[in-house]
């Protein structure tokens, strides 16, 4: 099983976002970065197929500075067998549109039974590239998905994936585009020695000449602005439970006339 | 004179609420820039549900309909949903950020070769320009952003717009389509929905959620207080409740959760981590129960009872249920 992986580099969740005094992004220097959660479980479901089918390969995809590198490898260190690296000065803070057509650029030159993408980068929040790519790649997509069966054949897969209020059975043909959706799986860790032997795996570098893509950017962004201040309101220490509860119940009808 | 176009959500038989305030606000959109409002519907139900969209200003409603439209596919609903925009060529389309917009409005985008600004909370207009603003890093800061292509395409968050009747003879105009079969796609082999009509965590005006404090799966205080709230309320959960097999890992509320901005967000035994914090920090007021007055989540709160939860909240459901009898 042929397994290529599209993987984000994002700021570590335990990042406290600071906006820039220019107003034109967040203040990066001093941040941690972490492979985007999403794209974890992808690098997981990967693995498992190829392990399942004892043949095959995890082809990392990745679009980022010199320090996405760094993600790269610490997938290879999961377990994946090689990356490819797409580093162009054009796709820093790229929109989800020329993500998806940089990600298709690449994936063409690649084999691949499936392709993984997550549901959502937790940076931007778009949500957006992942259909895109399938669309761009005219192939299905199945996103929010939480479940993947292959077919012994490799032809078809059963998936389950988050509808509004429930879930829903799917058969799609592959190659398809899958999007990685939290209970998907549990990420291992990158072993010891899987960490030494990623040290030799094969990265390929790629700008954006070699895939042969000019891109034109479809989104911009204007202004960033930290969320409004939000301080702690009246708090109710020492009291009966009964009273407490009565007096913010009163408050959520008199004040802040939510109930 | 520009066009704002909104696609409509049609769900168990019904419009959504979300296709109500996208109305709303794309008549608003619509009068600042001097246009029309047109609406798009698609699947068996789009003529005949078509009308009540004059209620919120639609001036006309194109509806779509094939055999392969009859239940949602993304593939499908995305070409129709295409189909219409080359064909009508608006300015502006609005889309919902709710879980099928989620998955029709990319694959439709790509189709058009654009991108989209996702998840808005607002909208202004600079000119012709739309300009939403909208969350990033799940809440921790905000950004405005434009589309650059046409139409310029945006989805808002549910239950962020404000609905307003305005009403309007909409005028409906069956769309002629048919899918290009070419195109592969998945066959839905089986749909388990919720019949209790639970409303969606990103859709809910009300949120009751329990983290690790709950010690245990019963989360039963918990929906007893949604209960009496009312079908706009739902039950939530931090990480620590999923990652224990309490709650179903669509509950959870957080930075790799859900982003939620509910009326009234009501946490019990949630300390309040930055992650989740960010999932639920724009909630419009926070309710924090919770036994450590260190805890950060009171940081946040606009009222916070230090407490055990299992004391507190059935006094608080006992006192809630009273204020709501009367
Ligand atoms: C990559 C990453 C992503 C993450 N994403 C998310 C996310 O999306 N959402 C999320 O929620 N977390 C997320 N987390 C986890 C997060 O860091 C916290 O571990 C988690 O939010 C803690 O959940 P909690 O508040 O329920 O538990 P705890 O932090 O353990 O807090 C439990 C609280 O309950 C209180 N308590 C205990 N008993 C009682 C009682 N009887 N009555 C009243 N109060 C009581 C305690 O005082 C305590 O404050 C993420 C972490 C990582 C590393
Ligand atoms: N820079 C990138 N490199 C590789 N894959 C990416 C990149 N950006 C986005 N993706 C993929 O697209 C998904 C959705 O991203 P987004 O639309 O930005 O939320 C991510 O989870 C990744 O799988």
């Amino acid at each position: 099983m042929k397994s290529l992986v599209c993987m984000k580099q994002v700021p570590d969740t335990e990042t406290l976002v600071q906006v820039n005094p220019a107003g034109t992004g967040i203040v990066t220097e001093g941040i941690k970065y972490i492979i985007n959660p999403y794209d974890e479980f992808s690098v997981e479901e990967a693995l498992r197929l190829k392990e399942k089918f004892k043949a095959g390969e995890v082809v990392i995809l990745c679009v980022g500075t010199d320090r996405a590198t760094e993600a790269i490898r610490t997938a290879l260190a999961m377990g994946a067998d090689k990356g490819v690296h797409v580093k162009d000065p054009c796709l820093e803070g790229a929109d989800p549109y020329v993500m998806a057509q940089t990600l298709a650029a690449a994936a063409r030159l690649i084999e691949f039974d499936i392709v993984f993408c997550g549901h959502r980068a937790i940076d931007d929040d778009f949500g957006e590239a992942g259909a895109m790519l399938a669309e761009l790649l005219e192939l299905p997509q199945v996103t929010l998905v939480t479940k993947v069966e292959v077919a012994a054949d490799k032809k078809t897969a059963t998936m389950e994936r988050d509808v509004e209020g429930g879930k829903e059975t799917v058969e799609v043909p592959l190659p398809c585009v899958v999007t990685s959706q939290k209970g998907l799986n549990e990420p291992r860790y990158a072993s010891l020695p899987g960490i030494m032997k990623a040290k030799k795996k094969p990265i390929d570098v790629k700008d954006l000449s070699a895939l042969g893509l000019t891109v034109e950017a479809k989104l911009q962004t204007r202004a960033y602005a930290m969320p409004p201040v939000r301080t702690a309101g009246k708090k109710f220490e020492g009291m009966e439970p009964p009273d407490a509860a009565k007096a913010v119940v009163q408050a959520l009808r008199n004040e802040a006339k939510v109930v | 004179m520009a066009k704002v176009m909104i696609y409509g959500e049609i769900r168990a038989g019904k419009l959504k609420k979300t296709a109500f305030e996208l109305a709303s606000e794309g008549r608003r959109l619509a009068d600042s820039l001097g246009g029309d409002l047109t609406a798009v519907l698609v699947g068996p139900l789009a003529e005949s549900l078509a009308p009540e969209l004059g209620r919120f200003g639609v001036d006309t409603v194109f509806a779509v309909n094939a055999p392969e439209l009859e239940a949602y596919n993304s593939e499908y609903y995305a070409q129709a949903l295409a189909h219409v925009v080359k064909e009508k060529s608006p300015d502006i389309l609005l889309i919902s950020h709710t879980m099928h917009g989620k998955d029709i409005a990319p694959r439709a985008a790509a189709k058009l070769g654009v991108a989209y600004v996702a998840d808005c909370i607002s909208f202004e207009l600079d000119g012709s320009t739309l300009v939403g603003k909208r969350p990033m890093y799940a809440g921790k800061c905000y950004a405005k952003w434009v589309a650059l292509g046409s139409p310029q395409i945006a989805s808002a968050r549910p239950n962020v717009l404000v609905t307003a009747e305005n009403p309007k003879d909409a005028k409906v105009e069956t769309v002629a389509f048919s899918v290009n079969a070419n195109r592969r796609t998945y066959t839905t082999k089986d749909l388990s929905l919720d019949t209790t009509g639970k409303v969606d965590l990103t859709e809910a005006e009300i949120i009751v959620s329990g983290g690790r404090g709950m010690g245990g799966s019963d989360y039963s205080l918990l929906e007893e207080m949604a209960s009496i709230f009312g079908p706009t309320a739902t039950v939530g959960a931090s990480r620590a409740a999923v990652d224990a097999g309490w709650r179903p890992h669509s509950d959870q509320v957080g930075q790799t959760g859900k982003t939620v901005t509910p009326n009234l967000y009501v946490a019990c035994g949630i300390s309040g981590s930055i992650q989740h914090l960010a999932g639920m920090g724009s909630s419009k007021v926070i309710v924090a129960i919770n036994k450590d007055t260190e805890a950060p989540i009171f940081s946040k709160a606009d009222y916070g009872i230090v407490g055990d939860l299992f004391k507190v909240v059935p006094e608080f459901n006992k006192e809630l249920k009273a204020l709501l009898a009367e």
